[in-house]
């Protein structure tokens, strides 16, 4: 299994093929369908995005809360599909990769072919390794979304497979 | 008569809500094990191995096995000669669901559907209630998770499209469905009835033991076949291709109308989370 460590860079990135597994260590942010529907109303009224979304890393999940003296509750990714509306145009902001979980559509595919991004999949229904995997975790906007707000986790050897590669390949 | 005060439904759901969100069905269980011992393709081998991993972490650590710990579906078989007393039945469910995601920290998933508000505490719970024979409440309590219940379809058939179109049905929806609702799925099937006591057939039939078979031969037959069909697609465990798409299809029927042959198909993850007491 091929250790990232998070920020990429477009080499890494250039170096992942589909298929490949790998184990994340780094920051990632967590946004599903709410808050990418007020991401991009922000940008449709040409105001600032609540956190700098080059060389980001998005996580489309929706976390349990946390118990006393943990970092965070079981936190698996959602269902990708939902989100593949807005992904092109984070993408093109310089988003740096995405994690989830199922196919995306082709204008998403052809988005991280354009900006040398990534999208891996998570193990869908693995919530508890995934938020033992989290170290810390910190609600950045948004935070009237309660789970679907956007939380900044500090994640280790978070297991993952590239789904789509920055050349169009493809794990489905 | 048998004399029940609902704070005992009450705790009763709180006890079933709280052990279902960190648990795995053992039948479920047992079917991913079979799974991932036969499984052919690496990529799926490790995401079924991830997956028995992450149902006993969860289990030890007593967390959520995934953190959609689901809209809460309550189905209570009521026996005729119960008279219920206390508070009202559907206050002491909605009671016993709001304390249990509270404590369990388990994720609130409940929204109106037009302002996507969240409620906040994972009520109302869905509640469906039966009268059967007898003095006693048969309780199931499925939390439901809305990756796969988003890959459900239902079709109104037409008499002539047969068992074929039965089956071409439920192959059809985990087609369709792909790696989206985080395959192996398990997929419960309504067969008959009218457009809504189909679907909620189908709904039933997935709080069935895995393994299990229609006790009606003909009914059996269409669910082996299904399956059989449904594991040649070659999706695989989390759409990575492999051996196993679903852990079973498990189908309820029930007397329909001469024009018509609904069919719902319930889709459901692996991650099979079901309760079942009587009170």
């Amino acid at each position: 299994m091929k250790k990232l460590t998070l920020p990429l860079t477009k080499e890494d990135v250039k170096e992942l093929r589909a298929g490949e597994s790998v184990s994340i260590t780094g920051v990632i942010l967590t946004a599903r369908d709410c808050a990418h529907k007020r991401l991009i109303t922000l940008l449709e009224e040409k105001k600032p995005l609540p956190f700098e979304i080059k060389d980001a890393v998005i996580y489309y999940a929706g976390p349990c809360p946390a118990k006393p003296d943990t970092a965070s509750g079981s936190c698996g990714p959602t269902t990708s599909a939902r989100m593949e509306s807005f992904a092109p145009a984070l993408l093109d902001l310089g988003l740096g990769a995405i994690i989830g979980k199922g196919e995306m559509n082709g204008e998403t595919r052809e988005a991280l072919k354009r900006n040398s991004a990534v999208y891996f999949a998570a193990i869908g229904g693995a919530g508890a390794l995934y938020g033992l995997s989290i170290k810390s975790s910190k609600c950045i906007a948004f935070d009237d979304l309660l789970s679907e707000a956007v939380y900044r986790l500090e994640v280790e050897d978070f297991p993952a497979i590239v789904a789509y590669d920055c050349y169009g390949g493809s794990i489905y | 008569m048998r004399k029940i005060n609902t704070s005992l439904l009450e705790e009763k759901i709180y006890d079933m809500v709280l052990r279902a969100g960190v648990s795995i069905t053992p039948s479920c269980l047992d079917a991913m094990n079979f799974a991932c011992e036969i499984e052919g393709n690496e990529a799926a081998r490790f995401a079924l191995e991830t997956l028995i991993d992450n149902a006993h972490v969860a289990k030890t650590e007593n967390m959520p096995v995934c953190q959609d710990t689901g809209l809460a579906v309550v189905m209570l078989e009521i026996g005729q000669e119960v008279f219920l007393e206390g508070k009202p039945l559907k206050e002491a469910v909605n009671a016993g669901v709001r304390r249990a995601y509270a404590d369990g920290y388990f994720r609130k998933s409940v929204c109106d559907p037009l302002t996507r508000k969240n409620t906040g505490d994972n009520t109302p719970a869905v509640i469906h209630t039966e009268i059967i024979d007898g003095d006693k409440i048969n309780i199931t309590f499925l939390p439901k998770g809305f990756g796969s219940e988003n890959m459900s379809r239902l079709y109104m058939l037409k008499p002539a499209q047969g068992v074929e179109g039965i089956i071409g049905s439920i192959v059809e929806t985990v087609k369709l469905a792909g790696s989206r609702p985080c395959p192996p799925v398990c997929i419960g099937v309504g067969i008959g009835g009218s457009f809504d006591t189909c679907a909620y057939l189908a709904k039933k039939a997935l709080t069935r033991e895995i393994g299990t078979y229609n006790q009606r031969a003909d009914v059996a037959e269409i669910e082996r076949e299904a399956l059989r069909r449904i594991n040649g697609l070659n999706i695989g465990c989390q759409g990575f291709h492999g051996d196993t798409t679903a852990l079973s299809v498990a189908c309820e029927w029930a007397y329909t109308h001469i024009a018509g042959l609904p069919v719902a198909v319930n889709v459901q993850c692996h991650c099979v989370r079901c309760e079942k007491e009587v009170l």
